[in-house]
Formats: structure tokens, C-alpha cells, sequence
């Protein structure tokens, strides 16, 4: 396997791992390190690619695996510290995204829910995949994931509703 | 009408009932700007969701292609192995041929020779050393006739 045929077979998750790294460690940068590091892996074991019967399934889960790790490790504690504030003016999407403000609200909301639910939220509500798709990544059964992506939902929602009429916050 | 539809939708949605196509569907609804207050709450989570989608992993990974050391390590072991091979070849102790041999063996035998006539020849060097002590007991006595020649001389003097 060739660098432009690996680039060509990982071009259309690169981004859905980034956005999962980023969901679960928070600070961009953080996320950055963690694709890359994905991608390294995916790229040395490249002979063993052939092997895999959806890539893009196993990357979101190794993303998974690997961000969960990460926020486990002492480093990680140190870092969440740091970034518990962290606001990265940098790109102007980011800039578009926090322009809105109870936009920038739901992010703050996802952020405080439990780990599993962020994932099941990002893999359902942001990159759109199937149940089915989302059970096998997760390693869970469909029903779990229904029900705790519905929570996950009316938390987000109940918050906002909050939020909204009585502007605490 | 379609307000109805949506609403709908959003129980459904709540419950996690809905399709891929249908979620869709609303994600299209709430994309607009007028939406009815009081589903202001879920057009903030969609329009949250649809940004969020076009963020984008824009650094670029170093894609090293894996290279083979063991062709490296080959190479280190063949120079060690050469110069292990120079190195013996080089103190390796030349070994004598028959001929050289002989040869050597023939010289020491002339030489031993020579040296046990040697030793003759000292034996007779022996009889010139008996010779010369004796010409030196010759010259002290040689001696008693100076002194005796100075006393003849005192007494010519006197005369």
C-alpha cells in the first residue's frame, strides 16, 4: 500500500476521528495529537488493513479506545486542568461557531456529560451513522445506545430550555 | 401543517426512534432562521451539530514509510566480519616450508661447528696466556736486574 493510496482510503474518517478526539479531550490541540497518532497507527500496521472489514468502523473505535486511555492517564488530568478554560480563537470557524452564543452553549452542555454519551451523540447526531454502525464501533447493543443517546438528548435539551427562559447560565 | 409534522418528528426523535432520513429532515427544518419559539432549544442543538460537522483536521501526518534496518544491520556485521578475516589473516604466524627448514637446520649445524672449533682454538689461546704470564714473571725478574744494574751503576760512580 502506497502513501497516496492510505491518504485516498483515509481522507473521508480523518475528519470524523478529529471531531471524536475532540468531543472526548476537549482542547483541539489534544485532538490533533490524537488523530495523528490514530492515523500513525492505521499507517503502521498497514499491511493488516486489508484484514479489517470497515476501517472507518475500526478507527472510530480505536479513536474511541485511545482518547478514553488518554483521559485516563495522569497527563491527561494535568492537561484537563489546563484546558478547563481553554478557548482557542484561532480558526475563524471556531470564531463563526462562538459567535452564536447559546450555540456555543450546547457544547458547554455536551461537555459535562458522561463519556459514553458524548460518544453516542457524536457518532449519531454529528456524523450521522447507523445504529447498527455505532454498536459495532462500541462494542454495545443497539437498545443501550437508544436509550442512553435519549438521554443524552434531554439533558442537552432540558438545559437549554433552561437556559433559555430564565437565562441562568 | 408541517409545524405538526415536525413535532412529530421531535417526540420521536426525543425517544430515539428516528431514522438517519428523518433526523435529517429536521436538521433541514431547524437550519432556517425562523423557527417557532417555542423549538427554539432544538434548532440551537442542530445548528451546534451542523457546525460542528464542518470542522475540519487540517494537519498534515508524517507519513514515514517504514524502513527496513535489517538491511542496516546486515551491512555492520559483513564490515565486522571482513575485518575480523584481515585481522587473522594478518597475525596469523607464517608457517615454515621443508625447504626453509632444512636450510635452517643445515646453517645451525655449520655454525654449531664452528663454534665447538672455536672452543679448540681457545685451548690454544690458553698456551698464549700461560705464555704471556710467564713473559710477565720474565719482565719482574727482568726488575731485580734493573735494580741490580743501578747498584753496579752507584758503585762504578763511587769508583
Amino acid at each position: 500500500m502506497t502513501q497516496t493510496d492510505f491518504v485516498k482510503l483515509v481522507m473521508p474518517f480523518k475528519d470524523k476521528v478529529f471531531r471524536l478526539a475532540k468531543r472526548l479531550l476537549v482542547s483541539k490541540e489534544e485532538a490533533e495529537d490524537a488523530t495523528q497518532e490514530i492515523l500513525m497507527k492505521l499507517w503502521n500496521n498497514k499491511q493488516k488493513i486489508a484484514e479489517y472489514k470497515n476501517v472507518e468502523a475500526f478507527s472510530m473505535t480505536m479513536t474511541k479506545n485511545f482518547c478514553l486511555d488518554r483521559l485516563k492517564s495522569k497527563q491527561a488530568q494535568n492537561l484537563k486542568i489546563v484546558h478547563s478554560n481553554y478557548q482557542d480563537n484561532n480558526t475563524s470557524l471556531q470564531k463563526q461557531v462562538e459567535a452564536n452564543d447559546s450555540v456555543d452553549w450546547v457544547s458547554k452542555i455536551i461537555e459535562e456529560l458522561p463519556e459514553q454519551q458524548k460518544i453516542i451523540l457524536q457518532l449519531r447526531d454529528i456524523e450521522e451513522y447507523d445504529f447498527e454502525e455505532i454498536a459495532k464501533m462500541l462494542d454495545m447493543n443497539e437498545t443501550a445506545i437508544r436509550v442512553s443517546l435519549s438521554r443524552a438528548r434531554k439533558t442537552i435539551r432540558e438545559k437549554l430550555t433552561n437556559t433559555h427562559s430564565y437565562g441562568i447560565k | 401543517m408541517v409545524l405538526n409534522s415536525i413535532e412529530k418528528l421531535l417526540e420521536k426523535y426525543d425517544n430515539c426512534e428516528t431514522s438517519l432520513k428523518e433526523e435529517q429532515k429536521l436538521k433541514a427544518y431547524f437550519a432556517q432562521e425562523e423557527v417557532a419559539p417555542h423549538l427554539e432549544s432544538y434548532r440551537v442543538m442542530f445548528q451546534y451539530f451542523n457546525n460542528t460537522k464542518q470542522e475540519l483536521y487540517t494537519k498534515d501526518v508524517p507519513l514515514k514509510p517504514r524502513r527496513n534496518y535489517i538491511y542496516q544491520w546486515i551491512s555492520v556485521a559483513a564490515v565486522a566480519v571482513l575485518m575480523f578475516s584481515v585481522f587473522t589473516q594478518i597475525n596469523k604466524p607464517v608457517e615454515p616450508t621443508q625447504e626453509q627448514l632444512l636450510a635452517y637446520n643445515q646453517t645451525m649445524e655449520a655454525l654449531n661447528l664452528v663454534s665447538s672449533k672455536f672452543n679448540q682454538g681457545t685451548q690454544q689461546m690458553g698456551a698464549f696466556n700461560l705464555v704471556s704470564s710467564n713473559l710477565n714473571k720474565g719482565t719482574e725478574s727482568m726488575a731485580y736486574v734493573g735494580e741490580f744494574g743501578k747498584t753496579t751503576n752507584k758503585i762504578f760512580k763511587n769508583k
